[in-house]
């Protein structure tokens, strides 16, 4: 029969996209589960004895093997992923040996930091980046294309530490625009009562302007940066997406109806070339999220990379391990939210779902 | 009475590895508030031809023209403002494939009123119904259900006549409608066919119906061109089609199956390389 339509209406595609994000839980769930397997077996891997990180190298052979039974290590291999796993799921992945505070509450400390920074960034690279991509891919093969594809490169090839230090000699110590390194002025700093330990979120909730002032003045060079990575890789993606769609029948279809070509591209193509496009942006997001050394070391910003790197060098296992099973929460997390973005955008996948 | 469409000499070029190749090699011919078939093979420039008129060569082709006339405006010049007022509201193209020649993302109904939205100006109900009405009498027996519905919820059929609804639901002066029915079983196709005619004799449209098939061509046209490789190899008043001489259009109507009497074998169609020339 042709007139077979929207067989179901709206209800049954309600009840597909719960059951597709039960799948999707599901999958994380499984996902979760091979990331603290991996956790757990490289902790067993590494020769770095978790017992000696605990009570150091001069401690007498009974207090070496009182803390071995402690710390579970004479029980078969499965027993002790069962208490890792309980452990963690309890939020405890034991103590840093370095800072001697518990490893989530470190975490706790530096994620706010990368978190903040992050999201400046991406909002940065994103807001910029696919309207550069969008002009870049109406202009083809033009002046405008050829700009946006060499600010595209000199974003791939220029080294970030490079461009950090050059940002603050010109707009910190030249030109006096921005504030130097840190998140914050130690004069605003105990300004703001941390709550989510974004600052700026914490102090604009606090109506703390002055101190909303200092932290956006510190954010927004590192933040640039970042974004302007994260820009070159959205706005390249974002034009050959547009082309591609913009080559589709249904664009001539809409040039037919007479539709404005504005309309066209920022409508009609923009919104059929989104669909991959939250994938892109979500990785960029997830890239950001990990931290960047380099940026955090450049601009002292207590972050989660510069955690990472620390203890990886100081071989602190325990936080080098709830470091990774945070970021591997964190991609996780973000391909569960562009899967769901996904579907909302596209009407062909919500249908199959 | 001067002519609605007036193509003289229309030539489409793509640039290729080879060098340019001409799809459409001095296409000519008037067209008045009437019925003009366009039959050929599949790739002697149909479509492009059609495309041209509403200057929507694809890039990096390029079209041009001795003539290319509508109305009284030369198109060959016309500016982006002209081809805004002219596109959906005077002249309108029913695309050849459904399937891509609508938005993936985007419902009929939105789709539908788009182009009455920047076509003419009424209120959003009075489109809304409208679009509705168009729907209907394209013989969809559920609009408001087509209406909310997104391109691959349709049939194929359904999608051509979602396209067709889109593209008469301005009422142009000019339609071209490439291969419109192909999908559509044959009481919508005669149903289809009935309001395109409405339109030509009550409206005075001028319709442009490009086509395989040159038993419904004949059988609905006032006149037919059969194209050849890029070329009008003949014109024709649909009743004369017996006295077709380019032994292309002979070729073609030996191969219409006849009721009487199976031929076996079917006769299959001679080509000549210099009908190409
Ligand atoms: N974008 C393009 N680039 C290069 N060549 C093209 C392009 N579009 C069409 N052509 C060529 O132009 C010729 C005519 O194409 P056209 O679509 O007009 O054929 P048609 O008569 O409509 O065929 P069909 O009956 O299959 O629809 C073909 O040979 C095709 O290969
Ligand atoms: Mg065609």
């Amino acid at each position: 029969m042709s007139d077979a339509t929207t067989d179901g209406g709206r209800e049954s595609a309600l009840l597909r996209l719960l059951w597709k994000a039960a799948k999707l839980l599901a999958t994380v769930a499984l996902t979760f589960l091979g990331l603290l397997v991996v956790t757990f077996l490289i902790g067993r891997v590494v020769p770095v004895d978790p017992v000696l990180a605990v009570i150091g190298d001069r401690a007498p052979k009974s207090v070496y093997d009182r803390v071995f039974v402690e710390l579970g290590l004479d029980r078969p291999l499965y027993e002790q992923f069962w208490i890792y796993l309980h452990k963690v799921f309890t939020g405890d992945f034991g103590e840093s040996f370095l800072t001697k505070r518990p490893i989530i509450d470190d975490i706790a400390r530096v994620f706010p930091a990368t978190l903040e920074l992050a999201t400046v960034a991406i909002l940065i690279g994103t807001v910029l980046g696919i309207p550069m991509g969008v002009w870049a891919a109406v202009r083809q093969g033009r002046l405008a294309d050829q700009v946006v594809r060499v600010l595209g490169l000199v974003g791939y090839s220029a080294p970030i530490f490079w461009l950090g230090l050059l940002g603050l000699l010109v707009f910190y110590a030249r030109l006096n625009w921005v504030a130097g390194p840190g998140r914050i002025d130690i004069a605003y700093e105990y300004a703001i009562t941390p709550k989510t330990g974004l600052l700026l979120l914490d102090s604009a909730m606090q109506g703390q302007w002055d101190a909303f002032r200092n932290v956006f003045a510190h954010i927004i060079l590192p933040a640039a940066l970042l974004g302007y990575f994260s820009m070159a890789y959205i706005s390249r993606m974002t034009r050959s997406f547009m082309l591609n769609e913009l080559a589709q029948e249904y664009v001539t279809t809409a040039r037919v109806k007479g539709v404005p070509e504005w309309r066209i591209i920022w409508v009609h193509a923009l919104r059929n070339a989104a669909v991959p496009l939250v994938t892109v942006v979500a990785l960029s997001y997830a890239n950001l999220l990990e931290g960047s050394v380099l940026t955090e070391t450049v601009f002292a910003w207590p972050g989660l990379g510069q955690y990472i790197t620390n203890s990886l060098q100081n071989a602190d296992m325990n936080a080098v391990l709830g470091g990774t099973l945070l970021i591997g929460a964190i991609f996780v997390g973000l391909n569960l939210l562009s899967d769901l973005l996904y579907t909302l955008l596209d009407p062909r996948v919500r249908k199959q779902a | 009475m001067r002519p609605l469409l007036t193509v003289e000499d229309l030539r489409i070029t793509f640039p290729t590895r080879q060098g340019p190749s001409e799809v459409v090699r001095g296409v000519s011919f008037t067209l008045g508030r009437e019925r003009l078939g366009i039959v050929g093979e599949s790739g002697s420039g149909k479509s492009q031809t059609g495309r041209a008129i509403l200057g929507l060569t694809p890039p990096p082709g390029r079209a041009t023209a001795k003539v290319l006339d509508f109305d009284g405006i030369d198109l060959r010049t016309a500016s982006a403002a002209t081809w805004r007022r002219l596109r959906g509201a005077r002249m309108s193209m029913v695309m050849q494939d459904p399937k891509f020649s609508l938005n993936p993302v985007m419902t009929i109904g939105k789709q539908l009123l788009e182009a009455l939205k920047f076509g003419a100006g009424e209120t959003r109900a009075e489109a809304r119904a409208r679009a509705l009405a168009m729907l209907e009498a394209v013989q969809i027996r559920d609009p408001e259900r087509v209406f909310r519905a997104y391109p691959h919820e349709l049939s194929g059929g359904m999608g051509q006549r979602a396209m067709i609804a889109m593209m008469l639901v301005t009422e142009p002066d000019l339609l071209i409608a490439d291969e419109p029915t192909s999908a559509l079983d044959v009481t919508v196709q005669v149903e289809v066919l009935r309001i395109l005619d409405r339109l030509v004799r009550e409206r005075g449209m001028g319709l442009i119906f490009i086509s395989h098939d040159l038993r419904l061509v004949s059988s609905f046209c006032d006149r037919v061109l059969v194209m050849y490789a890029g070329r009008v190899v003949e014109e024709l008043k649909a009743a004369d089609l017996g006295k077709a001489q380019h032994p292309y259009t002979r070729g073609l109507m030996n191969c219409l199956p006849k009721i009487e009497g199976g031929v076996r074998p079917l006769p299959t169609l001679e080509r000549d390389a210099a009908w190409a020339r």
